[in-house]
């Protein structure tokens, strides 16, 4: 385990651009099949495949950066965390009315007829609901 | 008459002018989207950096010996060919420098005994190869100045299906690299079955010293990354092509407002002629008239 003063380069690059990139001591996210998993600097080679989820950046300063993945790899070393995501979002890139009203719309949907692409689009929802505080009104 | 033509002259060189004028417009207009355009190629290369490192390494560690992406066909009988060509003209030698190098290759191959298959992004190609009877098997038009992801997706899961379905044995990639604003390359580079330089760590020897967790397997990573890998690569294409599109369109402008300036200046010149010519004429009559009617006195 590193000392607790250790940072380590975090980054987020979706195909378009890097999405957001600096230091962090903590890096949460969820890959497929397996689970929520955290990464502290010193953090052993990882290689995973990530699902919809909430991911969220502690970085140096003590501010959380949070984000929705939708789907991407991330690739742990030592010193950094690199996150590949052809869809990510930041926190302050989503609109938080437009996802509500997706998200009821999308389970109205549900209710009638199923089909994986509505799932889909279903979890991308939940992963922009929880990234920007989740069902909480008074965020 | 002298003064008729000197009229018809004046006309000509107002129409030319029209034309510089809508000539440099689009020159200048290229030469700002250069700047986005090459931006745009700057950017994406983290991305596609990062995740060919992390194929090298999911081949590393042994998975990718059964991917049917990655696994090359013994026999190849039909080639796809994924042109990017450009939606509109005025580009100069752009679109037909593509188009010749890929109609060669089809050539080639029927020489051989290969079929193909054309993959035509860009208006022009598709006009040019459905013109001249190829097998077109989709063609994606109506973005070329201005690529996004997701159509380089749609055109990834395309291809990546027409191979995985056993319809073609390969599938090669033509494009316009950009190298710099002064100079662009037609190249064709393989796409799928995907080059094992890549896969084997760029100069054969696989990577050691990382040892890797994996989470879920190895397999199962490199299941879902591959299909994203193909797009990256696409992506990047799109965007070179477009970058080197808009440096075409500028230099083809550019010439053709110096021509136009050039064009304009003879025009003057012989319109000028023309009129002196009228006016000594008239001079000449005059004295002429005058002499006559001295004479009569």
């Amino acid at each position: 385990m590193a000392d607790s003063n250790a940072t380590m380069r975090v980054e987020v690059v979706s195909p378009e651009r890097v999405l957001f990139s600096g230091e962090g001591t903590q890096v949460i996210t969820r890959t497929l099949e397996g689970g929520e998993v955290a990464f502290l600097p010193g953090h052993a080679a990882f290689l995973g495949a990530l699902t919809e989820n909430h991911t969220r950046i502690y970085l140096d300063d003590g501010t959380i950066q949070n984000l929705a993945v939708h789907l991407g790899f991330v690739e742990v070393g030592a010193d950094h965390v690199t996150i590949l995501s052809d869809a990510a979002e930041l926190e302050e890139d989503i609109d938080v009315a437009a996802v509500r009203a997706a998200k009821v719309r999308l389970e109205e949907q549900l209710r009638t007829e199923h089909s994986a692409e509505v799932e889909a689009e279903l979890r991308r929802t939940h992963a922009r609901i929880a990234a920007t505080g989740g069902l909480d009104t008074s965020h | 008459m002298a003064g008729g033509q000197e009229r018809i002259l004046r006309g000509r060189i107002k129409s030319v002018q029209a034309t510089k004028k809508i000539t440099r417009a689009m020159e200048l207009i290229a030469a700002s989207r250069i700047v986005k355009a090459q931006q745009r190629v700057v950017a994406a290369v983290p991305y596609s950096d990062m995740i060919t490192e992390v194929v090298r390494d999911l081949s590393a560690a042994g998975a990718g010996s059964d991917a049917p992406l990655l696994a090359g066909r013994s026999e190849v009988k039909n080639v796809c060919y994924v042109v990017l060509s450009a939606d509109r003209g005025l580009c100069g030698g752009y679109n037909s420098g593509v188009l010749r190098a890929t109609e060669g290759e089809i050539k080639e191959d029927a020489l051989k005994g290969r079929g193909h298959t054309v993959v035509a992004v860009g208006r022009k190609a598709e006009g040019y190869f459905r013109f001249r009877g190829y097998n077109i098997g989709q063609s994606f038009t109506g973005f070329t100045d201005n690529p996004t992801y997701s159509i380089a997706k749609e055109i990834g899961e395309y291809v990546t299906g027409l191979y995985e379905s056993g319809e073609v044995d390969r599938v090669e990639l033509v494009y316009t690299r950009f190298v710099s604003a002064g100079s662009q390359e037609v190249v064709q580079r393989p796409l799928v079955p995907l080059d094992s330089q890549v896969t084997e760590g760029g100069d054969g020897k696989s990577e050691t010293g990382r040892d890797y967790e994996f989470e879920p397997t190895p397999e199962t990573i490199l299941e879902t990354l591959l299909p994203r890998y193909v797009e990256a690569r696409v992506y990047a294409a799109l965007l070179n092509a477009a970058a080197s599109e808009h440096a075409f369109r500028q230099r083809a402008m550019k010439s053709a407002t110096d021509n136009a300036e050039e064009l304009i200046k003879t025009l003057s010149r012989i319109m000028n002629r023309a009129r002196q010519d009228s006016i000594t004429t008239e001079i000449m009559e005059i004295v002429g008239g005058a002499e006559a009617m001295s004479a009569g006195n």
